[in-house]
């Protein structure tokens, strides 16, 4: 399951991912996160059993936590099966059947907004 | 052996014609033979569905009561070309709208009026004696205008260049978007589907024939603009009536970062008279091959990295160098196929007949590129020639008095063969002044990767590269990648009030 993670940063720098890590022993993967001197983002991977445990720690050292269910989205209507997503997608989650149909694996994605810009029909969105 | 187009026709009339798409054909004749196959097929039919910049209708409003002679024309903001007669305007795909700009354009607008939306039209005209009226505005369906003529002057591409970028920024291009460091492929075209590629020597493909486009049955109207079959590059000119399109085969899109287009889907049927087409409608992907070009030159000559055939291309994977590329389409192989299966389902339901070229087209021409009598502005003619440098082995503090003494912010670097080897800004210098204790000498501290500029670039280019890399100065380099000059935005000042302005 996937997590976004917004926190200040604030006087004291804590560190948040390393700290629910060490109480938790929940492994996090972060898949991307931008961060600087006042504030951070990060969308984090964890099993889905651990879920509510994390989500829950890190709200109790303010973070600001939101569970992401979907990853991009297909507006099939506006969709014509071009594939110009394929090449630019980081996780390989688009792709072509046997024929050309554009499928999605949504469980790969990060939501780094890649294909979004790239659709030449507007048929992807992320959910952020 | 030959087939006439009659008896063709006569087949297609009486309901046994056999037709197949230009996918099945190669099979059709690897287990037929030559000979087999042209007894066996009587129409081959193509497709394509892409991106086709160079398309747009000719509209006809009937006339307002009191009658107004156009002369600026706007359907949902989106300029209409007036210069065609009083209640008549030409509706380009790829202008965009003055108020939403990239996100609408004139492709949406008649995407919309196909899928049975209503437009607003405003015009505005000086007013005659015959056309006294001045304003109007009026919201229209495709059913309240008299006619919606799609004329698309440059369509359905033989084959198209593939890109790839090997500058270290991301590209957005008309051919979409391109990774830096060669991080992905883009293409275009339907391959072994492509009517042209099926007709290469254009004895079929030529005035009057009929085609499939956007859903409704139109025609040929000669060659393309920018036709140039010497190349590989052929191109058509095409129409059909937007009143019988389908939504399923006509779709606006906008290339993010470079504007509005319009996909098109398109598809010629080809008649199989003799052995020569039979040959020529055999072709497969594997035969059809395509440059791949680095869209980071911004020059009409961008240099070949590699050829592929479109069966590499739409296999996914592209080896250059040893390394395995990613591709992507960005026309839609599914709906090409449906484009050549639709026309198949017209012609075995007798929908659809076949014809010969009335004018043929020719298979030869080869386009030129523009001719140019004023060239614009090059570097050497704004770029500063008196440059300090300083040597990679001076003292920092040195840097920090040239560029005192020369008030500028940049200082070109040199080797002792006088090349370019980096750049010091006096951004570089506070740094260096606030933490002493890391560097010492000019080479410690600057930057080593500069962009440069060359005397004979446009001054167009350079200011591009100046945006792209957000800085403030490009080193003017040599042959020998010797500074010569430096071009700054204070230089770019010498264009206003210059001659190029003019």
């Amino acid at each position: 399951m996937k997590l976004l993670v917004n926190y200040s940063r604030g006087k004291e720098k804590k560190p948040i991912i390393a700290q629910v890590v060490k109480d938790t022993g929940v492994l996090i993967t972060v898949e991307r996160a931008i961060i600087d001197s006042s504030e951070g983002e990060a969308l984090i991977d964890v099993p889905d059993d651990a879920c509510w445990l994390v989500r829950d720690k890190m709200a109790d050292l303010g973070a600001q936590v939101r569970i992401l269910e979907h990853g991009v989205s297909l507006n099939e209507i506006e969709c014509v099966d071009c594939g110009a997503c394929i090449s630019v997608c980081p996780r390989e989650v688009f792709s072509f059947d046997a024929d050309f149909k554009l499928q999605v694996v949504e469980e790969r994605c990060i939501l780094c907004g890649m294909c979004v810009e790239a659709c030449p029909h507007q048929a992807l969105t992320i959910p952020l | 052996m030959r087939k006439s187009i009659n008896q063709i026709n006569q087949r297609i009339r009486d309901g046994n014609a056999k037709v197949v798409t230009a996918e099945e054909m190669p099979n059709i004749v690897a287990e037929l033979g030559e000979v087999g196959a042209l007894k066996e097929v009587d129409v081959v039919t193509t497709g394509t569905f892409g991106a086709m910049c160079s398309s747009g209708a000719f509209l006809n409003f009937g006339h307002a009561e009191p009658p107004i002679r156009m002369e600026r024309i706007w359907l949902n903001d989106v300029e209409a070309y007036g210069g065609v007669a009083a209640v008549d305007a030409y509706i380009g795909a790829t202008q965009q709208s003055t108020t939403r700009e990239d996100q609408y354009g004139g492709a949406h607008v008649i995407e919309d009026l196909v899928a049975g939306k209503a437009v607003e039209l405003r015009a505005l005209s000086h007013g005659t004696d015959c056309y006294p009226r001045r304003t109007i505005t009026t919201e229209l369906l495709l059913e309240n205008i008299n006619q919606a003529i799609m004329c698309n002057p440059r369509n359905a591409y033989q084959r198209y260049n593939a890109a790839i970028n090997t500058t270290d920024k991301t590209l957005h291009t008309y051919m979409g978007t391109l990774l830096p460091d060669c991080g992905n492929i883009t293409f275009s075209g339907s391959g072994l589907l492509n009517p042209i590629s099926n007709d290469p020597k254009f004895r079929l493909i030529g005035s009057g024939v009929p085609i499939f486009l956007c859903g409704a049955q139109g025609m040929v109207v000669g060659e393309g603009t920018q036709h140039s079959p010497a190349g590989g590059f052929g191109t058509l000119m095409v129409t059909g009536d937007m009143k019988n399109m389908s939504q399923d085969f006509l779709r606006a899109a906008t290339m993010f970062g470079y504007g509005v287009t319009l996909y098109v889907g398109l598809g010629v049927p080809l008649p199989v008279i003799d052995i020569d087409i039979v040959r020529s409608t055999a072709v497969r992907d594997e035969d059809i091959s395509v440059d791949i070009l680095d869209y980071g030159i911004p020059s009409r000559n961008r240099p070949l990295l590699r050829k592929v055939s479109y069966a590499e291309l739409r296999n996914g994977i592209v080896n250059l160098n040893g390394e395995d590329i990613r591709t992507s389409s960005l026309s839609s192989f599914r709906r090409a196929r449906l484009v050549a299966e639709t026309l198949k389902d017209w012609i075995n339901n007798k929908k659809m007949e076949l014809c010969l070229p009335t004018r043929p087209i020719d298979p030869i021409k080869q386009v030129r590129p523009m001719h140019e009598t004023i060239q614009g502005p090059r570097v050497l003619d704004i770029m500063d020639t008196n440059v300090d440098s300083i040597r990679e082995n001076e003292e920092i503090k040195t840097a920090a008095q040239h560029l005192l003494k020369g008030e500028t912010n940049h200082l070109p670097v040199i080797n002792q063969e006088r090349k370019l080897v980096g750049i010091v800004t006096t951004f570089d210098i506070s740094k260096a002044v606030v933490n002493p204790q890391k560097a010492n000498l000019v080479r410690d501290i600057m930057k080593k990767k500069v962009i440069t500029t060359t005397p004979n670039e446009a001054v167009d280019i350079a200011v591009r590269k100046l945006e792209q890399h957000n800085i403030s100065a490009l080193p003017v380099v040599d042959g020998q990648y010797r500074i010569v000059g430096m071009l700054t935005a204070i230089d770019l000042g010498k264009l206003f009030g210059g001659r190029w302005l003019k």
